[in-house]
Parts: structure tokens; C-alpha cells; sequence
């Protein structure tokens, strides 16, 4: 760790990027998130690195899948309608086994939307988003500093499974002002070509095929329980979250990203009232915390999701609390975000007598 | 005693899955012949495109990717961009290329892209049993178009090479077909050349290939082949559009 530096969420995302050995960006401008990419342009050929501005999302994806294909750290940065044109891109990636990281800036939808900051990509992002059976790592910092800490271990989970990584973040997350801290650069004279790349066979025994591709259902089977393999190994594994008073809580917030970040404040007023709650904020999306979850239920006498969006990471805090306890929720839509007061407001609704 | 003729070691040995007539086959034997003549096999990565051909790196034995539907010129800059010593060639057919793949076409040479495009133009998409391309005639009767292709409804035919060669970008075009030996030995001639440009790193290069798809057009060999001659070449003159300096 190096000195600390005052910086938008946008750009550390980028600088964080770049120290954790990001070698390639390949974007397409979207609003609100349009100072990753210009960082990236400014920083990247300051190192000999690779930007490039893509004809559309649909081109920068499939040159980061290029990218990763010669095992390269390649990146894409966008946001929400920009990720719905990458789909099917993902869907490609996920089922060749190669790494790379996608950053999702969410604005609100459906459709055009706005540019505010919303979390209603939830589903997209979690539960696959093309088409197939496939998942991706999707974690979701809720600080300036743990965008940068998280960019690090993006690339890192991306390389240990070869898989794609999303980190989802919002409008907010990437305007916002905080001090932030840099984990070391990560030493990219140490890269090799990983044995599996494609880049013409060289001296290898035996040529490279990166394809997601099999025409016969016995093979294409076979692809895709590797891929059910690889998921079990992250579930079991990659699991991450941040309990914040649950320690004695009676009550449990449920909450990710930027809400999460609005709902340590809920928790605190709630506790100057003497109502004991507490927070349980997923870091992975997927894989979901479920367990931590699960064991909760047997202390807590409810829980309370609150998001950005109608109600979408409810559903898994639902399948983990699986009627143990009553789950409610509050959200707000359309890039509206809630104030500490009115989470708390709405939560003692379900308070009872 | 000399050898006048053997399979280029770029070639696999597997039979290829192309139809009696078709000329995918050929195309891939003048490229293989290349990359042996050229030493490139060992440094080529081929993106491979949706289509009949999607299963191209059977018969070319390089390093190989297919592309999802359209995006192989740009997958292809993914690799060109971080892997500049490998050499890069698409492989893609007329719907692949000239249809849903346009964008990342024109802009990959726009930007003068260091990679070489085998552009296939049979006038129609083959996989798929025939449907109307960008590429399909006037009057031509396609599955989709089955009165025909009328331009009032489907427009005209588009002309790849035409197009880019106007554009500052790409660095060799050409157009090339496959319908008899003296036409097969210049289209080699423009691949070989369409290979230099991106040897000498001078920018985008491609070379369209004429191409037949008997069984589609519900012909023998035979008629496909006298087909390119009395309708499709008349439409898809052959011939070299650009050549920047450093080429030859």
C-alpha cells in the first residue's frame, strides 16, 4: 500500500485496473461512467499498454474475448444499456473458459432510461444474462477504496478459474470523492503466455483451439458440466461478504453496493433508537453468501432487503432464509435512491406492536 | 526427382465436411499453400466465422478461435492488438461478414487493423440452407427471397471490396474467384499479396473469393461453376481495388 490519494470512483476503477495488471481496455463511451475509458486512454499508452476505442459494445467485447484468448488482462468498462448489447459476448467467454473483467456502471432501465444509479442489473448480472447455462463472478464494492481493492482481486479470480468477472457499481459509486489506497502494483514483466493461448503454436507440441463450440450434444454436455464443476469450486471458495452489527442484532438489513453503503447509516440510527440491527452486505453476488444467511435466520426475527430495483437480490436472500423468517423489502426504482431515514421508516413498518 | 505436388503441412489430414463443388475447399488449400510458402503456420491464429466454415480449423492447422456470428474482426484486433507477432487472419463468409458482422468489417479497416480477411462471397448463406445474403443477385432465388431478389423489396447487392477500397484505412483489396485454375492461381497471387501487407504491417488487407454453393443453388458442380461465370462475375468483377505502397 502507497500514499493516499483523493480520487473519483471512476478513475481509481481504472487506476486500480491498471496496478492490478490490466493489459488491454477495449470500450465504447456510455454515460455515467465515461471517465473510466478516458482515464484509460490517458494511462494506458503512458505504459505501453493497449487502449482502444471500440466501434460499439458489441465490438468491445468480442476484442476483450479476442484479448482474452491470447491470455491477456483485458477489460471492458460500460453501463447497463451497453452490458445488455455484450450479453452475448459473455455468453461466449464464459463457455471458452477464458478470463477477463467487465466493469457494469448501473444506470436506470429498462430501456433508455437515465443515468442515474440503480442496481436493477442485478439479475443480468447473477444469474448468467446470455444464453446458457453459465454464471459469472459478479462482486459489488459499495466504497472508493473497495473498488480499488476489489479491481485487484477481479483479475486474480478471473486468472485462477478463467472466468469473466463483473464488478457492478453504480453512478454514485463512480462520482463520489474518497480518499483511496492502492494495494502494490502488480508486476506485469512476470506475465507469461499461459500454455493455453492462442497466438500461433510456436514450438508447442500440439496447436491451441479456444472455441465454445461443440456440435454434438454428448461434447457439448461434457463443456458445459466442466463449467458446473468450475461453479461449485467458486461457491465453495470465492464466498465474501461484510457482517456490520450483527453480532447482537434481533434484525437483519440485507443490502449490496451503493444502498448497503446508504444502510450502515440506517443501522445506526435504528441503534440510537434502541432497535438492534444489524447489516449483512454480499460482496460476491455470485456466488451468493447464502449460508451466512441461512445461519442467521436462526437468530434474527426478520430481515429487511433494501436495493435499488423491484426486488431482485430478495430472491436469493429469500431461497437462503427458505421461510425461516419473514423477508421484507423496500426498494426504489428508476435511479431513485433512498435516504438512511427512509429505509429505517420503512423497515419499522414491519415492526409490528 | 521433384516434387510437383503435396499437401501443404498447414493442411490436416481430415476429409472436409464441404458439399461436392463447394469451393471452400480450395480456399483453404491456397491459404494453407501460403502459410507453408510464407513459414507462417507456426505463428498464425485463424479466426474462424459462423457458417460452413465454422469448422474450418479441422482442415487449417493453426492455432484457431471461431468467432460468435459477425465478430471475427474484431475478436481478431483483440488478439492483433496484444499478440502483434502473431498473425492473424478472419475467415468469413458473405452473411458473417457482409451482413451482421458490417460494423466491426468496416471499422476494422477503417483503422487500418494489421489483419487479413478471406472473405467468401457465394451468394448466400450456406449453413443455413440457403437464405438471401447482401451478396445474392438480382432476381436470384434464395429460400428468403423465393420470388427472387427484387431490389424494390431487398435492395442490391453489396460490393465489399468496392466499399473499402475507398477508405484510407485498408492497406490491400482484392477480388479473386475460384471457378477455374487461372482465376484459382490469382487469387492465390492476391492472398499471397493480402499476406504481405499485414507481414509488413502496413494495415488491413482482404481478398473476396467467389465463390459456389452448388447445393444451395440446387446445382451440379458443374452448373455452379458455368453459373459464376455467366452471372456472377459480371456482377463481382475480379481484380486488385487498393494497393497502398510496400505491398509488393
Amino acid at each position: 500500500m502507497g500514499e493516499k490519494l483523493l480520487m473519483k470512483g471512476s478513475e481509481a476503477i481504472a487506476e486500480a485496473a491498471i496496478r492490478g495488471g490490466a493489459m488491454a481496455f477495449f470500450g465504447y463511451p456510455i454515460t455515467p461512467q465515461n471517465e473510466t475509458p478516458e482515464y484509460f486512454s490517458r494511462r494506458m499508452p503512458e505504459l505501453g499498454r493497449v487502449f482502444l476505442q471500440a466501434e460499439s459494445e458489441v465490438a468491445a467485447i468480442n476484442m476483450v474475448y479476442g484479448a482474452a484468448c491470447t491470455g491477456t488482462r483485458a477489460i471492458t468498462t460500460s453501463s447497463s444499456p451497453g452490458i445488455s448489447l455484450m450479453q452475448e459476448g459473455f455468453s461466449y467467454i464464459a463457455n471458452t473458459n477464458v478470463p477477463c473483467v467487465v466493469v457494469n456502471a448501473m444506470r436506470g432501465g429498462p430501456g433508455l432510461g437515465d443515468i442515474a444509479p440503480a442496481q436493477a442489473d442485478y439479475f443480468q448480472a447473477t444469474k448468467g444474462g446470455g444464453h446458457g447455462d453459465y454464471h459469472s463472478i459478479v462482486i459489488a464494492p459499495h466504497t472508493v477504496q473497495e473498488e480499488a481493492n476489489l479491481m485487484f482481486d477481479a483479475f486474480e479470480l478471473a486468472d485462477k478459474y478463467r472466468i469473466m468477472v463483473v464488478v457492478l457499481v453504480d453512478g454514485l459509486l463512480g462520482q463520489m470523492m474518497e480518499p483511496v489506497e492502492f494495494k502494490d502494483w502488480v508486476d506485469v514483466k512476470k506475465f507469461k503466455t499461459p500454455e493455453w493461448a492462442t497466438v500461433g503454436q510456436g514450438e508447442r507440441a500440439n496447436r491451441n483451439i479456444l472455441i465454445s463450440f461443440d456440435l454434438m450434444a454428448e461434447g457439448l454436455e461434457k463443456m458445459n458440466i466442466v463449467l458446473q464443476d468450475k461453479y461449485a469450486k467458486i461457491r465453495e471458495n470465492e464466498v465474501r461478504f461484510e457482517e456490520y452489527k450483527m453480532d447482537d442484532a434481533e434484525y437483519a438489513i440485507t443490502a449490496f453496493g451503493t444502498v448497503a453503503r446508504i444502510a450502515k447509516t440506517t443501522v445506526e440510527l435504528a441503534r440510537k433508537e434502541g432497535i438492534k440491527i444489524g447489516l449483512i452486505r454480499p460482496i460476491t453476488l455470485y456466488p451468493f453468501p447464502e449460508k451466512i444467511i441461512e445461519n442467521r435466520a436462526s437468530q434474527v426475527k426478520l430481515f429487511f432487503d433494501t436495493e435499488l430495483n423491484e426486488g431482485q437480490m430478495l430472491e436469493d436472500v429469500k431461497l437462503a432464509v427458505n421461510g425461516r423468517k419473514p423477508v421484507y423489502f423496500h426498494g426504489r426504482l428508476g435511479g431513485m435512491v433512498p435516504t438512511a431515514e427512509e429505509i429505517l421508516d420503512e423497515f419499522k413498518k414491519h415492526l409490528g406492536g | 526427382m521433384k516434387t510437383l505436388y503435396k499437401v501443404p503441412s498447414a493442411i490436416t489430414s481430415r476429409d472436409t465436411t464441404y458439399c461436392p463443388g463447394c469451393t471452400h475447399g480450395v480456399a483453404h488449400r491456397i491459404i494453407g499453400e501460403l502459410l507453408d510458402e510464407m513459414g507462417l503456420t507456426r505463428q498464425t491464429v485463424i479466426v474462424w466465422p459462423v457458417g460452413c466454415s465454422v469448422f474450418g480449423y479441422y482442415f487449417i492447422g493453426t492455432d484457431a478461435l471461431i468467432a460468435a456470428h459477425g465478430r471475427a474482426c474484431a475478436m481478431a484486433t483483440g488478439v492483433k492488438r496484444t499478440h502483434p507477432e502473431s498473425f492473424v487472419l478472419t475467415y468469413q463468409g458473405d452473411g458473417d461478414y457482409a451482413s451482421i458482422g458490417i460494423a466491426e468489417a468496416v471499422h476494422a479497416a477503417a483503422r487500418g487493423e494489421n489483419i487479413t480477411t478471406v472473405f467468401i462471397n457465394n451468394g448466400n448463406y450456406g449453413m443455413t440452407g440457403g437464405q438471401m445474403a447482401p451478396t445474392t443477385l438480382i432476381g436470384q432465388v434464395t429460400t428468403t427471397s423465393p420470388y427472387g431478389r427484387k431490389p424494390e423489396l431487398n435492395g442490391f447487392p453489396l460490393h465489399i471490396p468496392e466499399m473499402l477500397a475507398t477508405m484510407d484505412g485498408p492497406a490491400y483489396i482484392a477480388r479473386g474467384a475460384l471457378d477455374n485454375p487461372q482465376h484459382i492461381n490469382q487469387a492465390k497471387n492476391f492472398i499471397r499479396k493480402a499476406f504481405k501487407a499485414q507481414f509488413n504491417r502496413l494495415g488491413y488487407s482482404l481478398v473476396e473469393l467467389v465463390s459456389t454453393c452448388p447445393t444451395n443453388w440446387k446445382m451440379t458442380p458443374v452448373e455452379a461453376i458455368e453459373r459464376v461465370k455467366k452471372e456472377v462475375l459480371p456482377v463481382f468483377p475480379l481484380g486488385e481495388l487498393r494497393t497502398v505502397k510496400g505491398v509488393e
